[in-house]
């Protein structure tokens, strides 16, 4: 069986073609840093310091009594919301004053006195100063891994590809952080998990189609970068489509069954798989193109001329 | 064409099989057992097990099978035991001695155990259980070490008859001295006290400035981790928790896992409490240089009390609560030391008043302008004082307590005391409910999409799709064996890296099947295109699972608990799947196809 016709010829990388796909990906990300600058992301508990409860409950639970009850306690500035069933709620709460433990005991007995039957089956509390360092080394894990994947890939390759792998991982990260904010998802630590893990699989995809580059450069003589980076991108598609499909099989097998708590984390991989397989075709390697790569940045300089000699 | 040799294919198999024992003890179900370790860390020998064995039979419940590991005794019971008389009948002779948990533990057959073999250890956010990360008050280790040695300064000055007056300013103790002419004896006597403290003369040459070094301000910062982490672990010992992990973290930070506990409460007060006491001779003059008034608790009438500690809650070495008179009491023993001080302190003042502070520091968060700060506060009260009526040493009772806290004082006294604070900065609490529906539901979304998978590879490469599937199924087995090996948390995040692995294995799978097509229509023979396809797709695997490997080696770096979990998965995916879809793959084409006269193939 085949997904695609068994020898495809698209002309991916066409000058038009590939100013359109450059449009849509600058849009893309500007969309999400405009998205971002102006609406933020939705920082679960993780980041912001906290405390977060699950409470689960015997029947449908009634949201309005749970915040008057948690008004009437004092707790004006609770955000009480479903949380994947209508038996399940999710109470969170800015970081409060007082004693930890008072507060908990407090939370405890407003939400289990409200006779509604309720049982807790989480609570977090994060202290802001945990947050910060995580939101941090987040960041930190982000960068650091783009910056070894960089040298990873001039090691293997060349720089020019470099560029392009690089580009297309910043292109994925920003667009996939990106749709976080505008359509208003939890961001947390799985979140950011999830990213990093787009990059890897970004980065398979656009590494498996620098190896063909690589292989055709070498072997289709008298063609054009663009031409043999084309037929590259062709050759490799039906691969990219399965692995892809596979892939979004099992996250949204995930999504749909792994519970609220994953969803984030499904959700992120989701849309990081998709962009990373229209990245990996257009932004790696037009990035590349764009740098003028060619067969001869691929061939190794000999650094020791008395080699030379010993040549045959 | 295509055949490995017969040592290779043995080799596979064996590895295979090696895979499978080691994930083998996952397929037994838990039931309910009984753990019993030794407080002084000393591990059981079979007659202990026995004696456990005939206390519990006594109560008329026999275990299902009883024995020893790692030194702790477990009993094991049928399902749907209930614990809770046999614990109590345990606790009731071994209390003192030995840490009791109550605890689920997987049925695992001798000949399993014997081997040394377990399944994987869930995290937290699977089998319930309370994390609290603490961050250890360093400033106040430091601060508490100046005050001993401003308090030993000025003893060892006054035994040498120097008059001298012996102040704190931040890190800086200050010898004031009344005449210059001693300066050098007290500054030998300084260095005497202590060799690395650094000394330093005052501008007015009779003054001498004291401060520690920073070698010595780093032993105690370590000592004080280190000591938190020992006396935590004591608490945690006697609370009776099953497998906790107690673990410094960084420079000033203890990681606590306690699975199984639901209740925070519990664990709450035990866990962050710095609750000690200290004995101080009331000053009935009220003008000693150095004493000052301490608050009385509740009717308790306050008090000057003398700046000399008699003895103070690290000199406990062991605490227990009852009744006298009924009223709850705390009946202490002290060590060597503080033994000695209090003989001496009740020989010289017979007759005299001495009071019990009771001191309990807390942390709250406070609003100021928009951001949170954290304040500490210091509580010291007097619980109770009474007149020495006779001389005593190293063993005596404390009054003035309500019922509950004498209980938990006694068992913090016995824990030992937490060389500084602690603060909780981020505590998890995951219900047993919660638990078991992640570990549903985390299961159902790799039995879900591994059909998936499976029915889309089978359908597309058809025969080549059946061995693709077959090195995806053992890549499961040898995850799993490989984290029951390595005894790595698996957490609910570890579970979605492994549906992810799942969704990604097949990616070499795919490039080797696609690269086959390839060859095949580009003229070659099925047992050439086996042959080059294998070749050719393998330096794009290498890359590919390398560069996600790097992906995941940074996340193992940076992440925290959960996410760590969500990283090994992914690395121990990563590494499995390029060995069974390569060579695993390689093996069994090579024995369907290799060798033989193919005219197509079905891939």
């Amino acid at each position: 069986m085949r997904l695609i016709k068994e020898k495809t010829s698209i002309d991916f990388l066409s000058p038009n073609r590939r100013k359109v796909a450059l449009t849509f990906s600058v849009l893309f990300v500007i969309v999400s840093i405009a998205s971002l600058a102006t609406r933020g992301l939705e920082f679960g508990i993780d980041f912001t310091g906290g405390i977060l409860l699950e409470v689960g409950y015997e029947q449908s639970a009634n949201l309005e009594e749970i915040r008057t009850d948690l008004g009437s306690a004092g707790y004006n500035d609770a955000q009480v919301q479903r949380f994947g069933a209508d038996e399940v709620v999710l109470v969170r709460l800015p970081p409060q004053e007082g004693d930890v433990d008072e507060i908990r005991d407090r939370l405890t007995a407003t939400l289990t006195a409200s006779g509604q039957g309720a049982e807790l089956r989480r609570v977090e509390f994060v202290s802001p100063q945990v947050g910060a360092e995580l939101a941090e080394s987040g960041a930190l894990a982000t960068v650091f891994a783009l910056m070894m994947i960089f040298v990873y890939v001039m090691v293997r390759f060349q720089w020019k590809f470099s560029a392009g792998a690089v580009a297309a991982l910043v292109h994925d990260a920003i667009v996939t952080v990106g749709f976080f904010s505008i359509f208003g998802f939890p961001f947390d630590l799985t979140v950011v998990a999830a990213v990093l893990a787009v990059i890897g699989y970004s980065l398979n995809d656009t590494v498996v189609a620098f190896d063909r580059i690589r292989e055709n450069f070498f072997a289709l003589r008298g063609v054009s970068a663009e031409e043999s980076m084309n037929i590259s991108i062709n050759e490799m598609l039906a691969r990219t489509l399965i692995t892809g499909l596979t892939t979004l099989l099992v996250l949204i097998a995930l999504l749909v069954l792994g519970g609220e708590s994953i969803a984030p984390f499904s959700i992120a991989l989701i849309v990081g798989v998709i962009i990373g397989t229209y990245s990996s075709i257009y932004t790696a390697s037009a990035t590349a193109l764009a740098l003028n790569v060619n067969a001869q940045d691929l061939i190794e300089p000999i650094k020791d001329p008395s080699l030379i000699d010993d040549l045959p | 064409m295509n055949k490995y040799p017969a040592w290779l294919n043995m080799l596979v198999l064996a590895i295979l099989l090696a895979g499978c024992l080691l994930a083998l003890p996952n397929i037994y179900g838990s039931v309910p057992a009984v753990q019993i370790a030794d407080n002084g860390g000393v591990a059981y020998t079979q007659e202990r097990l026995d004696d456990f064995v005939a206390l519990v039979e006594e109560g008329g419940v026999t275990p299902e099978v009883a024995y020893l590991q790692d030194g702790r005794a477990v009993l094991r019971f049928d399902s749907g035991t209930n614990l809770a008389p046999i614990d109590e009948q345990l606790r009731d002779r071994y209390d003192r001695v030995a840490s009791i948990a109550q605890t689920l533990t997987p049925k695992l057959p001798e000949w399993i155990r014997d081997l040394g073999l377990s399944p994987m250890s869930l995290g937290l956010d699977l089998r319930g259980g309370v994390y609290v990360l603490l961050e250890v008050d360093m400033a106040k280790a430091v601060q508490s070490r100046l005050e001993l040695y401003q308090q030993d300064l000025n003893d060892r000055l006054r035994a040498e008859g120097i008059r001298n007056r012996v102040d704190l300013n931040g890190d800086l103790i200050n010898v004031r001295l009344t005449t210059a002419t001693e300066l050098e004896r007290a500054r030998a006597e300084v260095s005497r006290a202590d060799p690395d403290l650094l000394i330093v003369d005052g501008a007015d040459g009779k003054s001498l400035q004291v401060r520690m070094s920073d070698a010595q301000i780093q032993a105690r910062r370590d000592f004080a981790i280190d000591q938190n982490v020992t006396t935590l672990r004591n608490r945690v010992n006697q609370l009776g928790v099953a497998e906790p992990l107690v673990q410094r973290q960084g420079e000033d930070r203890i990681v606590l896992q306690l699975p199984g506990v639901d209740d925070p409460n519990k664990v709450d007060e035990i866990i962050t409490a710095t609750a000690t006491i200290e004995f101080r001779m009331v000053d009935l003059s009220g003008d000693e240089p150095g004493s000052r008034r301490y608050q009385g608790r509740g009717s308790e009438p306050s008090q000057i009390l003398k700046r000399r500690i008699v003895a103070s809650g690290d000199q406990i070495v062991d605490a227990s609560a009852g009744f006298s008179e009924g009223k709850p009491i705390v009946s202490i023993s002290l060590d060597g030391a503080g033994g000695e001080s209090m003989l001496d302190n009740t020989m010289n003042n017979l007759g005299k008043p001495m009071s019990t502070v009771f001191i309990e520091s807390h942390r709250e968060e406070i609003r100021v302008g928009d951001r949170m700060e954290t304040r500490d506060y210091v509580t010291e009260e007097i619980v109770s004082t009474a007149t020495i009526q006779g001389v005593f040493k190293d063993k005596f009772q404390i009054s003035g307590l309500t019922p509950g806290e004498a209980s938990s004082l006694a068992l913090l006294l016995r824990a030992g005391a937490l060389a500084a604070p602690v603060y909780k900065i981020d505590q998890r609490t995951i219900g047993p409910s919660l638990g078991q529906d992640n570990i549903d539901r985390g299961f159902n979304a790799i039995k879900i999409g591994f059909l998936a998978v499976i029915v889309f590879m089978a359908i597309y490469y058809r025969s080549f799709g059946m061995i693709a599937n077959a090195a995806l199924l053992s890549n499961l087995v040898f995850i799993v064996a490989m984290l029951s090996f390595l005894q790595a948390s698996l957490t609910l995040p570890g579970i979605a890296g492994i549906v992810l692995t799942v969704g990604m294995a097949v990616d070499a799978n795919v490039l080797i099947f696609e690269r086959i097509r390839e060859e095949l229509s580009a003229g070659q023979t099925p047992q050439s295109a086996i042959h080059s396809g294998y070749e050719k797709a393998l330096s794009s695997i290498a890359d590919a699972n390398i560069t996600t490997l790097i992906a995941a080696v940074v996340l193992f770096g940076v992440g925290t608990g959960p996410i760590k979990g969500f990283a090994i998965t992914l690395m121990l995916g990563i590494i499995t799947s390029m060995f069974t879809a390569i060579v695993g793959t390689r093996v069994i084409v090579n024995l369907l196809y290799g060798g033989r006269k193919l005219t197509s193939l079905p891939v």
